[in-house]
């Protein structure tokens, strides 16, 4: 199979998922429930309501011209009302997300950057005192819930050391001196386009807290996955005849078998987008932090769902894309794949 | 007990961490068992309020203080247990067992079928998990079945891929050709041949999960959409805690989600030590 062949049979089987996900999206929305109207509109609805809710959204259409107009408004971008907020949800999102976007892409860095380091070490000095350490370290890290993390770490850095800001992205009285110009919608970004060195410090401060929370998941399993397939490529012979050359242990270490190391890290990137997103709603509650994942727990608060299908949708089509991206990198990264070895079992 | 050497149960006691983590997942089970026994107020830990004493820090009394309502925090984290281990373990068996049975229909039988399942499950691997679960659940009355029917329906296309590449590997070996060739039907060749099997990696990839369960079910409790009040849950006892940090009450959510953490982190070590006695190549981290 050529590399080409490869990456179009990879884009074909994520078109056809983004068909199934919208199926079962809206099976579980429109067909599970009974009455979507008395969904959308909550319990206590008039019938003219309902009535009227079921005319506009043209629920007494048959359920496969239904699901085509949903396929349809979907892909084109319309997800629909928030219920709740009285707004187009993709408006919602749009302010939204660049807050979540924030604490995701910190938490990303923060796992490659700890994780993958880490790892590595562990799987050198395998066995040994720091590589025992880490094992337990790393299970404590994907054992802990990270909604009661983010409880901890309000009661010591707020409520008992007084250091750190209980929640939201910015205080109140910063974003009325020094308000932030929004450029990108990221705080730290925008604040160091136009100087604003006080809002920075304080977008820092409250991004503490939730990144690392958030951060602790990932880090422990690129950890873990990075660790186990060091020391596969450690066994590799060409390690061994590099040390034999007289590389140094570092140059062996960082340059040769990461390398090769990296690449099933770079697989499980995919996976640690999706749980850091979905992190997010459990994370963001704690914090008040204004991004998706407080959109949803709201939602879920005033039984808004459409939202939740909404974001779901989102979420997922974001995922797929970046699996997407990630089996494009692999291609490039490792020849084998190309081959045939990998792709579908 | 004496084990042969070399044998599963040699190697796992030889994992001084797993044979800790099997000693608290057990205690764990007999303080759940045993809650009304153990506490001197179980109708409190079942939810009756007791508004007299509430928001007590703790004391000698109750040693993990009051909630808001009074109850005492040792007897509802006793009686939490309950939920988390029945909810995870609940959720494990469902999904494994649903998976199983898509999964090895798909592996023996092939062609058309395997291509039908095999897609459907690609498109609920899609899907974050927890947050089609989350969704799943809120379209439903909130309720410890719908929770578990919730996070099932998105667990189950893991075991889906591990039974169907199993029963791909099996349905091939000679007795099963041969009882195919005297005339078997199918569905006994499934039951007595295939089954028995393929059970080890699942049952394996079921307790690695199980702990994950219970995170999973304490996260939508957490969220509301778990096991409605005045039932005592973890989760949502630490999200009733989050309410009381700025008035610096840290017992109410620090106690129960330690309970989650201890049980969630004992399974998951649990999991690591049963993958070293079923996979040699693991073993080698022993022997240094």
């Amino acid at each position: 199979m050529s590399r080409g062949e490869y990456l179009l049979r990879r884009l074909g089987l994520a078109l056809f998922v983004i068909l199934g996900v919208l199926l079962v999206t809206f099976i579980v929305s429109r067909v599970v429930p009974g009455d979507p109207a008395r969904l959308y509109l909550g319990p206590r609805a008039s019938a003219e309501r309902l009535a009227e809710v079921r005319q506009v959204f043209g629920l007494d259409d048959p359920i496969p011209k239904q699901f085509v107009k949903y396929v349809y408004s979907t892909l084109t971008g319309q997800l629909g009302y928030s219920f709740r907020t009285k707004r187009l949800i993709l408006d919602d999102l749009k302010i939204r997300l660049p807050a979540t976007m924030e604490l995701v892409i910190t938490t990303t860095l923060l796992a490659l950057l700890i994780g993958v380091p880490v790892g590595v070490l562990g799987a050198a000095q395998r066995g040994k005192v720091f590589d025992q350490l880490s094992r337990v370290v790393t299970i404590a890290g994907v054992s802990i819930p990270a909604f009661w993390l983010a409880l901890l770490l309000q009661l010591v850095f707020f409520g008992y050391l007084g250091i750190l800001p209980l929640g939201g992205r910015i205080s109140q009285e910063v974003m009325l001196s020094h308000p932030i110009n929004n450029i990108t919608g990221f705080y730290l970004i925008d604040a160091i386009l136009t100087g604003n060195w006080i809002a920075w410090r304080n977008a820092a401060l409250h991004l503490i807290m939730p990144a690392a929370v958030m951060a602790t998941y990932p880090i422990s399993l690129a950890v873990r996955m990075t660790r186990a397939s060091m020391i596969d490529v450690l066994s590799e012979t060409f390690i061994t005849a590099a040390r034999a050359a007289g590389l140094s242990e570092r140059e062996i270490l960082f340059r040769l078998a990461l390398k090769n190391g990296i690449v099933p890290t770079l697989t499980v990137m995919g996976l640690l987008f999706a749980y850091s997103v979905t992190g997010a709603v459990l994370v963001e509650i704690v914090f008040t932090w204004p991004g998706m994942g407080s959109y949803m727990t709201d939602a879920i608060l005033n039984s808004d769902v459409y939202v939740l299908f909404a974001v779901t949708l989102v979420v997922t089509m974001i995922y797929i894309g970046v699996n997407l991206l990630i089996d494009f990198i692999q291609a490039m990264l490792d020849p084998r794949i190309r081959l045939g070895r990998g792709g579908e079992p | 007990m004496r084990a042969e050497p070399g044998s599963s149960i040699w190697w796992f006691r030889r994992d001084r961490i797993a044979v800790i983590s099997l000693a608290i997942v057990a205690l764990i089970v007999v303080l759940a068992i045993f809650a009304p026994l153990l506490t001197p107020y179980p109708e409190q830990g079942r939810g009756e309020p007791n508004i007299v004493e509430k928001l007590k820090p703790p004391s000698s009394t109750h040693p993990f203080g009051t909630d808001s309502l009074g109850r005492d925090m040792l007897a509802r984290v006793l009686f939490g247990a309950r939920i988390s281990l029945v909810g995870g373990i609940s959720i494990v068996l469902a999904s494994t067992g649903f998976g199983t049975l898509l999964g090895t229909l798909a592996g023996y039988f092939g062609g058309w079928l395997d291509e039908l399942i095999s897609r459907i499950t690609d498109i609920f691997l899609a899907f974050p998990p927890l947050l089609l679960a989350m969704t799943i659940a809120a379209a439903m009355e909130p309720s410890l079945g719908n929770a578990i029917l919730a996070i099932s329906l998105t667990w189950w296309p893991w075991y889906t891929r591990i039974a169907r590449a199993q029963a791909i590997s099996v349905r091939e070996r000679d007795y099963v050709k041969a009882a195919r060739g005297i005339g078997v039907r199918d569905g006994a060749i499934i039951l007595r041949h295939i089954f028995p099997n393929i059970l080890t990696p699942l049952v394996v990839q079921g307790t690695l999960d199980l702990g994950a369960a219970i995170l999973t079910i304490s996260a939508l409790s957490f969220l509301g959409l778990g096991v409605p009040p005045p039932t005592p849950d973890w989760g949502g006892m630490v999200s009733e805690g989050r309410v009381y940090v700025q008035s610096g009450r840290w017992w109410i959510g620090t106690f129960p989600g330690l309970a989650l953490f201890i049980t969630i982190m004992s399974f998951n070590l649990l999991g690591d030590g049963v993958q070293v006695i079923t996979n040699p190549r693991a073993r080698g981290e022993l022997q240094e």
